[in-house]
């Protein structure tokens, strides 16, 4: 055991020379990585108005006897067909949401299917590989439902939006081609993969059996990027003249300003989103199966799910700032819009349920603890903990206006709150996510290493917590330092603040994991780790976490889409269907609250598929053949 | 009783929420007491309440400690009066709590309300038409004495035509302020003009109420169409004024152009 005092020193030491390397990082990034995140200043001329750097007219788009490319024709109400009883905007917005749902879903399963099986193979534990396995058999229904949706949502806007869908043909007409190819590529891979694999993998087919898994992959990730070329060019429309019309260079009009940060940022939230989906499948198995191997075999695949899902929820706010940012920049109004218009509220919502995603993963982290016999060794920590989460969570959903009566603004004296007013801006608000993340790691931290104990002489057995806490300590020092520096210089600067901030955050996470590697090299157990031995409400944590992921992608969905307001294609293509207009607050929460029903509904059924499957015998050899994970019965 | 130790962390969070940030506020605006407007008060109990509920049920004991008195009322067949006190005290609070929000007030019903209501791509004032994506301050000189200049020019147009309502400090506490409600903008705050472009402010100088978008309907803001009072010269020399006299630098992009 180390001696108290030299815990102190080396706490001391860590923490200054990990405060002076902040300083240094902080100039740095400000001046680098900031400049380098800064967007191009992409005016509209870009897009609009058909700026110099837009491509030169095609070659085909000069001669008279071939078809050209169409300017966007303004409509009028009547112009849109109807279908009696059916409202279009409604009956779009529900489909593509139910299509966007299982379509992340599917996109980002295979992709953490491959990495565990990857893992199976490389530690020979076929455990990894039963898991995988059964991932995957879960995805398999969500496939032909995204793939179902997806051909509904074309007819719908087929047959209600035909100008639209012929505008948007003409500028991406060669690239929908490519998409519907994909889908070739995507099946054939994607039905060798899964029901290739017990054969392959007996058959020591391995290798090939991942480089389909690859391919899966790969056509998923094209398939992606395609239609979020689309969703970005109505967004943020490049590549066009000046009339509206395809200039024809399609790289130009798929690589707009928006389509880098929106992929980035749906690529993170597909593969958290699949992570508490599949936790929320476990977590089923877990409550409903009475038999205790297979209950620690549910619980474990659940803590795989439920990490994937931590994996990509920690990155995934710093890709929405990115995202943001951008939007900012492409356009004041569409920004503000957004964040500081009819949608901050939504915001206000959005930072909610960000808050119950944490505090849910939070919870299933501290109850995790009970898997282990040395958990107790770090439930002091906890309380703590909750409650640095609880007011960083506080200051990040404060809304920057407040909703007063006119007895309570009389009471503040101010229309600005002089303290609340101070966490409704940007600076508090970062300040307050990458605390908030700092705060969930070091549950994951304390979980992860709850049931070892370093041993040995080596730097890092001795100091490695101290080397850890200092870098806590210093980190959310440099955080809350710079939060409050931001107060005081332009915005344009503060915006830049935000990226030293992440990378102290991102510092962190990746110093962490690697202390936590060289510390614990050679680690004795303290105790058996009991999968299985899980309370219930620690489920139901995972199906909250599930649930409010998919309700916070619909709302931001709906979000994102309805910024455009007026417009099918912003500034370039102009809506002027009855339903033109922005919805109320409650109904558009309405709205995504039944969609997410409906979507509850049908992953319910997608859960059942799987569980029908194995209905007939298991083969006890099989089972017997697969070691056992340690259940705490 | 272990079953206290939340309510107690509890308690200890509603009391600093609901005292110590208008203390806090208090000694930061002397003779206010800003107190946490109920909406947010709401939001910030119920998160309070369940972050503490999770802390204390993250283990098989905490769990037993809390819902074992409660499950020990309602299942032992002894304990009926105690049931049924705690019954009426639940179902007391929940109706108090439900009078509290239907019971007639004289207080005008609270609205939402954008503060920074999304511009309009262009903007028609002075007979001319802005594009506000590119639009800059052309007083913004880099001369600085010019700048001074036109700077203290856009100090006499504030004080002759905005300072009634915005105040001697510009901090929306002009002598006329405490006839309107909405509040006049106090622009030493971070959350106004700070955040904002000089296009966004020539806007909303320009149009004033009137021209709020729609998404701000009904506007309730007292802003006059200043286009038709001030010259565009004027205005644009006030924004300068503005940003210099709060020390706040305009939203600008490091190339050096509006966002």
């Amino acid at each position: 055991m180390l001696g108290k005092k030299k815990i102190k020193t080396s706490l001391f030491r860590a923490v200054f020379v990990l405060l002076a390397f902040f300083l240094f990082a902080n100039v740095a990034s400000v001046g680098s990585v900031a400049k380098f995140f800064d967007h191009k200043a992409y005016a509209q001329e870009e897009s609009a108005d058909g700026g110099e750097e837009a491509a030169a007219p095609a070659e085909e788009a000069v001669d008279d006897n071939v078809w050209k490319p169409i300017a966007p024709p303004v409509l009028e109400a009547k112009d849109y067909p109807v279908i009696s009883g059916v409202n279009s905007r409604i009956a779009v917005w529900i489909v593509a949401q139910l299509h966007l749902f299982f379509g992340a879903f599917v996109l980002a399963v295979p992709i953490f299917v491959w990495v565990i099986e990857l893992i199976g193979v490389m530690t020979k534990d076929p455990r990894y590989d039963h898991m995988a396995h059964e991932f995957m058999k879960v995805a398999m229904t969500g496939f032909s439902l995204s793939a179902s949706f997806g051909g509904l949502l074309t007819m719908l806007l087929i047959v209600l939006y035909p100008q639209f869908m012929e505008y948007m043909v003409s500028v991406f007409g060669k690239v929908m081609i490519i998409y519907a190819l994909m889908f070739f590529a995507e099946s054939f891979f994607v039905y060798t993969y899964y029901y290739g694999w017990d054969r392959m993998t007996a058959g020591g087919n391995k290798k090939l059996h991942l480089f389909l898994g690859l391919g899966v992959n790969a056509a998923g990730l094209v398939i992606m990027l395609l239609a979020n070329s689309w969703t970005a060019f109505m967004m943020a429309p490049a590549g066009l003249g000046d009339n509206g019309a395809f200039l024809g260079d399609t790289w130009a009009a798929i690589a707009g300003p928006l389509w880098g940060p929106l992929n980035l940022h749906r690529f993170i939230a597909n593969i958290a989103y699949g992570g508490s989906i599949t936790a929320a499948y476990a977590a089923y198995k877990v409550l409903t199966t009475k038999d205790a191997r297979e209950k620690a075999h549910y619980d474990w695949m659940g803590y795989t799910s439920f990490f994937v899902t931590m994996a990509g929820l920690l990155p995934l706010p710093f890709a929405g700032y990115w995202l943001t940012k951008e939007i900012y920049g492409y356009s004041q109004q569409m920004g503000i819009t957004l964040m500081g218009g009819v949608f901050a509220w939504l915001f206000i919502i959005q930072a909610v349920l960000i808050g119950a995603l944490f505090l849910s993963s939070n919870y299933y982290l501290w109850c995790s603890l009970g898997r282990t016999n040395g958990g107790d060794r770090y439930s002091f920590m906890i309380a703590p903990i909750g409650t640095v989460i609880l007011i960083a969570f506080l200051m990040w959903f404060t809304p920057h206006t407040l909703i007063m009566s006119a007895g309570e603004l009389a009471q503040i004296g101010d229309a600005h709150h002089p303290v609340l007013g101070f966490f409704g801006v940007m600076a508090a608000k970062n300040t307050a996510v990458n605390i908030l993340l700092l705060a969930t790691f070091c549950s994951f931290q304390i979980f992860s290493r709850a049931n070892k104990k370093a041993v040995g002489d080596g730097f890092w057995q001795k100091n490695g917590t101290a080397v850890q806490t200092g870098l806590y300590i210093a980190a959310a020092t440099n955080i809350i330092a710079l939060g409050v520096y931001s107060y005081f210089i332009p915005a344009a600067v503060r915006i830049g603040l935000s990226v030293p901030q992440v990378c102290t955050t991102l510092v962190v996470l990746v110093g962490g994991t690697i202390i936590d590697v060289l510390m614990f090299k050679g680690s004795r157990e303290v105790g058996e780790m009991k999968w299985g031995n899980m309370p219930v409400r620690s489920q139901y944590a995972l199906f909250l976490l599930a649930v409010s992921f998919t309700w916070l992608m619909g709302l931001m969905g709906y979000v994102r889409s309805g910024i455009r307001q007026h417009w099918h294609v912003y500034t370039v293509f102009r809506d002027n269907s009855v339903n033109a207009f922005t919805p109320t607050l409650p109904f558009a929460a309405n709205m995504v609250t039944l969609i997410v029903i409906i979507f509850v509904a049908l992953v319910l059924f997608m859960f059942w598929m799987p569980i029908l499957a194995s209905k007939k015998k298991k083969d006890p050899a099989a089972l017997e053949e697969e070691p056992a994970l340690e259940t705490g019965n | 009783m272990k079953i206290l130790k939340p309510v107690i962390a509890i308690l200890i969070g509603y009391a600093l929420l609901k005292y110590g940030i208008p203390l806090i506020g208090s000694k930061m605006h002397p003779g206010t007491w800003p107190v946490v407007p109920t909406s947010v008060m709401k939001m910030y109990m119920f998160f309070v309440v369940a972050a503490f509920l999770l802390i204390f049920t993250r283990s098989e004991e905490g769990y037993n400690d809390i819902i074992g008195p409660i499950a020990d009322i309602y299942a032992n067949p002894s304990k009926k009066v105690a049931m049924m006190a705690l019954s009426v005290i639940v179902g007391g609070v929940g109706a108090f709590v439900a009078y509290q929000y239907v019971k007639p007030t004289f207080e005008p019903p609270v609205e939402l309300r954008s503060i920074h209501p999304a511009p309009p791509s262009t903007v028609k004032a002075f007979n001319k038409s802005f594009s506000l994506q590119t639009l800059k301050n052309p007083y913004r000189v880099e001369d600085k004495a010019e700048l001074e200049k036109n700077t203290l020019e856009g100090g006499v147009v504030f004080f002759k035509n905005c300072f009634f309502c915005h105040g001697d400090r510009l901090l929306g506490k002009g002598p006329f302020a405490a006839g309107f409600n909405p509040l006049p903008a106090n622009f030493v705050d971070v959350g106004t003009i700070a955040q904002l472009t000089e296009s966004f402010v020539f806007w909303r100088i320009s149009t004033g109420g009137p021209g709020l978008p729609s998404e701000g309907a009904p506007w309730i803001s007292a802003m006059p169409v200043w286009h038709t009072l001030l010259s565009e010269e004027e205005v644009w020399k006030a924004i300068l004024f503005l940003y210099d006299y709060t020390g706040h630098h305009p939203r600008v992009t490091s190339e050096g152009g509006e966002e």
